[in-house]
């Protein structure tokens, strides 16, 4: 490398990774490690466990409402058992294992050894296990776990039925604002590595759109998270040692709460779904073998999701007492998010268009993410619009709308993730077959389950009930069976995970023929990725069928390739 | 729409219809693209016409005069979404079937890095549709009007002497409840007004009830955990809510405990029920029937039974009623908590912790759970 001065630190070459000796140390995956990929992966098989948590919860409740009278457990217990489903989840599930593919992706995609702040970075990591644990020793606690909701709106969750000082609303509280600190150094940490540490010749719009939406996700972060915890500490005194933030007898407002829970809360949604836009902006140029369509315009929509979903959060407020000037005005932001994320769409189809399409796993889970990610965009335009809403808001239309949200899209793009980057970050391919049976049974279990949820809610099913009127029933039971299929497709995933890490074919560098500074690295790759040899970047990304290199002296990188 | 329609036409070489795949044709307009583009989007719009036709049958019947405000706005969307969702399958199953590279193919497609008038027209045009759907929503909005005023007070006694309530269960009289320190509880006036009106005889007509042509209410809406009660402004108490068809009702809604929403899916109708606010609503009943009234905001351990019914009935039907329950004893009305709360009592109090049930309300009528409802 030249002595040209360089935009991140050499003095973070030098951190410290206290147990060397990847790939066959498996011990560093359970110490405080500073090394971005270690902790990647950390996140990804943690979440991955929560993951079987919250769907085992998923499958208890769908076993519940598979009859309309509440016979399997008490409605008290699906209360606890839905709250914490929601809570894992979010918490424990997405944000985590999205942080994980941060971490793996920021540094490698932009030339970075390591992310900026690896201590802070190992620091934020270990309050993931410490929540987790809080969270589900909920379930221990005299009184079971927290049981009004992921909103946990007061006052409800302030009533504190048993009196006891440590209940499962507390311990919540607790964990829902530890991770809130824990996103927040993330946050820093993303943001800084992005800015700071590029690669030479990486401008702005040379840069991957999956670190632009990484870091329009880590912005929400930011401006949000800050108020969330806040409102969580309120709640906490309001729970545990008798202020009255939010109680109407002290002379406070529970509809307070919901704009604490909700400035934040709607813009959550993008913190987990933009990084997933990310993903797909990745993946449909490798295997369609074309550059992104509109490259500029899909990278700055991101920021254009930003800004709107800081001004949306009154949508989920329409019908507390909301004046009607503010519901006009909120309707309004909420549906103008349709441009910027049209434009997304729209560039990804013409992406695919007359491409040479590779339909591997990692291509159809993002195809399929796609194709539902439009189906909620429909549903959610007629959420946004208060007389619908008026109607179908807090039903199951609701339910089946975010999970059409949450699962069919963001979930998908992350198994499209694992797909498409496991073998550069394990060194071992995963089994194509088993990936297409998950990916079927996935897709299929999905409808089945979310789409007659859409049926139930607008024939006036509330959400959140442990019993319904019989005429719900089909739709219910509909809706069961896709989620037990659901839980069936997680048996071939898991099985193709354990097995291709453990005796699966070597990964070469570049098994996919992509473009992108992580596929000019060994898989896996080196602990400080580059080094001291950091590629100048010489063109912008997806440069599929161009003819042009990335870096400077590429064959030099991939000839390194070959020789190890 | 602009999915199918112009990445077709508008990306240069068009695809050649009966081909099997792609065309490679030179550049200008393909007329066999052009007529089969047409021919989608004809295919297309018929569709969206069909599934916009069949939006009643997923909903249940139109008992208000907001239901077909709401339904018609919600089949415009539908008919959009559905157009919109087929131009972009009709896009993915085309590259699915005409755009996959064979087996031992590793070339590069065609390097497309993108298309100004393309982009510019599917950022407008979506720009446009929505401005243009909410410009409709508001002035659906401003039809409905549904909501009134909001009063803040500290607490669900002082709701209750605002609204002129007295004798719920669980907070007797409205004068031995502690004094707060609003403005509200010195001044006993309005509590005292509504008092005199509903002792007043039992034959002529009360106000806010009798005159058939004027607005019925308030209707007071008490909501807890987990009952209804609904209180008329000539003091009949009820858990079902019975409303003559075709006359305009105002509600102040009122809760005892915890945030509750009172939706009633067949009248397209939901207002949350806020703790430390009086909420004014209104809405307009068109078609007899029993309808459900739900509560749609969590409201904690009982929440999903915490429904009663909607009556609609003529006008005479609803003074029949009204002048039979003037003449029932209160008593207290039975309700699914309680009995699954007993129920749990009895096999010694097992499940996580809850608050138990406030006590059923004391009203002229009880719920009838045999009734069968139609929505």
């Amino acid at each position: 490398m030249t002595t040209t001065p360089i935009p991140f630190d050499p003095r973070t070459l030098r951190a410290p990774h206290p147990v060397p000796g990847a790939p066959d140390n498996w011990r560093r995956f359970f110490t405080f490690n500073t090394d971005a990929k270690v902790i990647g992966i950390q996140y990804i098989a943690l979440a991955l466990l929560f993951l079987l948590v919250g769907g085992l919860l998923a499958m208890i409740m769908r076993g519940e409402l598979i009859t309309p009278p509440a016979d399997l457990v008490d409605p008290s217990v699906y209360n606890g058992l839905y709250t914490m489903h929601g809570t894992v989840m979010l918490f424990l599930f997405l944000f985590p294992i999205l942080n994980g593919f941060n971490n793996l992706l920021i540094p490698p995609m932009i030339g970075a050894p390591d992310m900026a702040f690896p201590r802070l970075n190992a620091l934020a990591f270990w309050m993931f296990p410490v929540f987790g644990v809080v969270l589900m020793a909920s379930f221990l606690v005299p009184g079971g776990p927290a049981s009004s909701g992921w909103w946990a709106y007061p006052p409800l969750s302030t009533q504190n039925p048993l009196g006891l000082l440590i209940n499962g609303q507390f311990l919540w509280i607790l964990a829902v604002a530890i991770s809130g600190v824990s996103s927040i150094l993330g946050a820093v940490n993303f943001c800084t590595t992005i800015i700071r540490m590029r690669a030479p010749g990486m401008g702005w719009f040379r840069m991957p759109i999956f670190c632009w939406t990484a870091l329009a996700a880590q912005t929400i972060q930011l401006a949000g998270l800050p108020v969330l915890t806040a409102g969580a500490v309120m709640l906490l005194f309001d729970l545990s040692f008798g202020t009255s933030f939010f109680q109407p007898e002290g002379g406070g407002d529970p509809m307070l709460y919901q704009h604490f829970f909700w400035f934040y809360s709607h813009p959550a949604v993008y913190v987990m779904v933009l990084p997933v836009f990310g993903f797909f902006s990745e993946i449909f140029p490798v295997y369609a073998r074309k550059p992104l369509f509109g490259y500029h315009v899909v990278a700055i929509a991101s920021f254009g999701i930003v800004f709107l979903s800081l001004i949306v959060w009154v949508h989920h407020m329409f019908t507390s007492g909301t004046p009607q000037w503010m519901r006009h005005v909120f309707m309004v932001t909420t549906m103008l998010i349709a441009v910027p994320t049209g434009i997304k769409v729209f560039a990804w189809l013409a992406t695919l268009w007359r491409g040479k399409l590779w339909l591997t796993t990692a291509m159809l889970f993002a195809m399929g993410g796609v194709f539902n990610f439009i189906f909620a965009g429909i549903t959610g335009i007629m959420l946004a619009t208060v007389p619908v809403d008026v109607h179908v808001g807090n039903t199951y239309f609701v339910v089946g709308h975010f999970h059409t949200v949450i699962f069919s899209t963001i979930t998908f793009g992350v198994y499209a993730a694992i797909y498409h980057w496991f073998a550069k970050f394990t060194g071992r391919m995963l089994y194509e077959g088993l990936g297409k049976v998950h990916f079927v049974l996935t897709f299929v279990g999905a409808q089945l389950n979310f789409l007659p949820m859409h049926w139930a809610g607008l024939m006036g099913m509330p959400r959140r009930v442990a019993s319904y009127d019989p005429e719900f029933a089909l739709a219910n039971v509909l809706a069961s069976l896709g989620a037990f299929l659901l839980g069936v497709a997680m048996i071939p995933f898991l099985l193709n995970l354990v097995s291709s890490w453990v005796r699966g074919a070597r990964a070469p560098a570049n098994p996919w023929q992509a473009i992108g500074l992580e596929w000019l690295l060994p898989s896996p790759p080196p602990a400080e990725n580059f080094e001291h040899d950091v590629p100048t970047v010489i063109s912008g990304p997806y440069g599929y069928g161009l003819g042009h290199p990335l870096v400077a002296d590429q064959e030099r990188y991939e000839a390194r390739l070959k020789e190890g | 729409m602009s999915a199918s329609g112009s990445t077709a036409s508008g990306s240069g070489p068009s695809p050649a219809p009966g081909s099997g795949s792609p065309g490679r044709g030179g550049p200008g307009i393909d007329r066999g693209a052009v007529l089969l583009v047409t021919l989608g989007v004809g295919l297309a719009l018929l569709a969206s016409r069909w599934l916009m036709a069949q939006v009643p049958r997923w909903l249940p019947p139109q008992a208000s005069t907001a239901a077909p405000l709401v339904d018609d706005l919600f089949a415009l969307e539908v008919g959009i979404g559905c157009f919109l969702l087929l131009g972009c399958t009709a896009v993915i199953a085309w590259t699915l079937l005409f755009d996959r590279a064979d087996k031992y193919d590793r070339d590069d497609g065609e390097p497309i890095e993108g298309n100004l008038k393309l982009e510019i027209t599917w950022t407008v045009i979506p720009l446009v549709v929505v401005l243009l759907l909410a410009a409709q929503a508001i002035r659906v909005n401003g039809q409905l009007a549904s909501l009134g005023g909001k009063v803040r007070v500290a607490g669900a006694a002082e709701a209750l002497r605002l609204v002129g309530v007295d004798g719920v269960a669980g907070f007797p009289g409205p004068t031995s409840v502690q004094s707060s320190h609003s403005s509200q509880s010195s001044q006993p006036s309005a509590a005292q007004a509504s008092r005199a009106s509903r002792s007043m005889s039992s034959t002529g007509p009360s106000p806010g009830v009798g005159d058939p042509a004027a607005e019925l209410g308030p209707v007071v809406v008490i909501a807890r955990q987990w009952s209804w009660e609904f209180v008329y402004p000539d003091g009949v108490r009820s858990a079902e809510l019975h409303l003559p068809v075709n006359r305009p009702v105002r509600f102040r809604l009122v809760s005892l405990d915890v945030l509750h929403a009172m939706s009633i899916p067949a009248f397209r109708l939901r207002q949350d029920v806020v703790p430390g606010s009086v909420i004014d609503y209104r809405l307009t009943p068109s078609r007899e029937g029993r309808y459900r009234l739900r509560d749609s905001l969590f409201s904690g351990a009982y929440f999903a039974s915490n429904q009663t019914d909607v009556v609609v009935e003529s006008a005479e039907a609803f003074e029949r009623w009204r002048q039979a329950a003037r003449r029932s004893p209160l008593a207290p009305s039975p309700n699914a908590a309680t009995e699954l709360w007993s129920q749990r009592q009895e096999r010694g109090n097992r499940g996580w912790a809850t608050v138990p049930p406030a006590p059923p309300p004391l009203v002229n009528v009880p719920l009838d759970p045999e009734a069968a409802h139609e929505g």
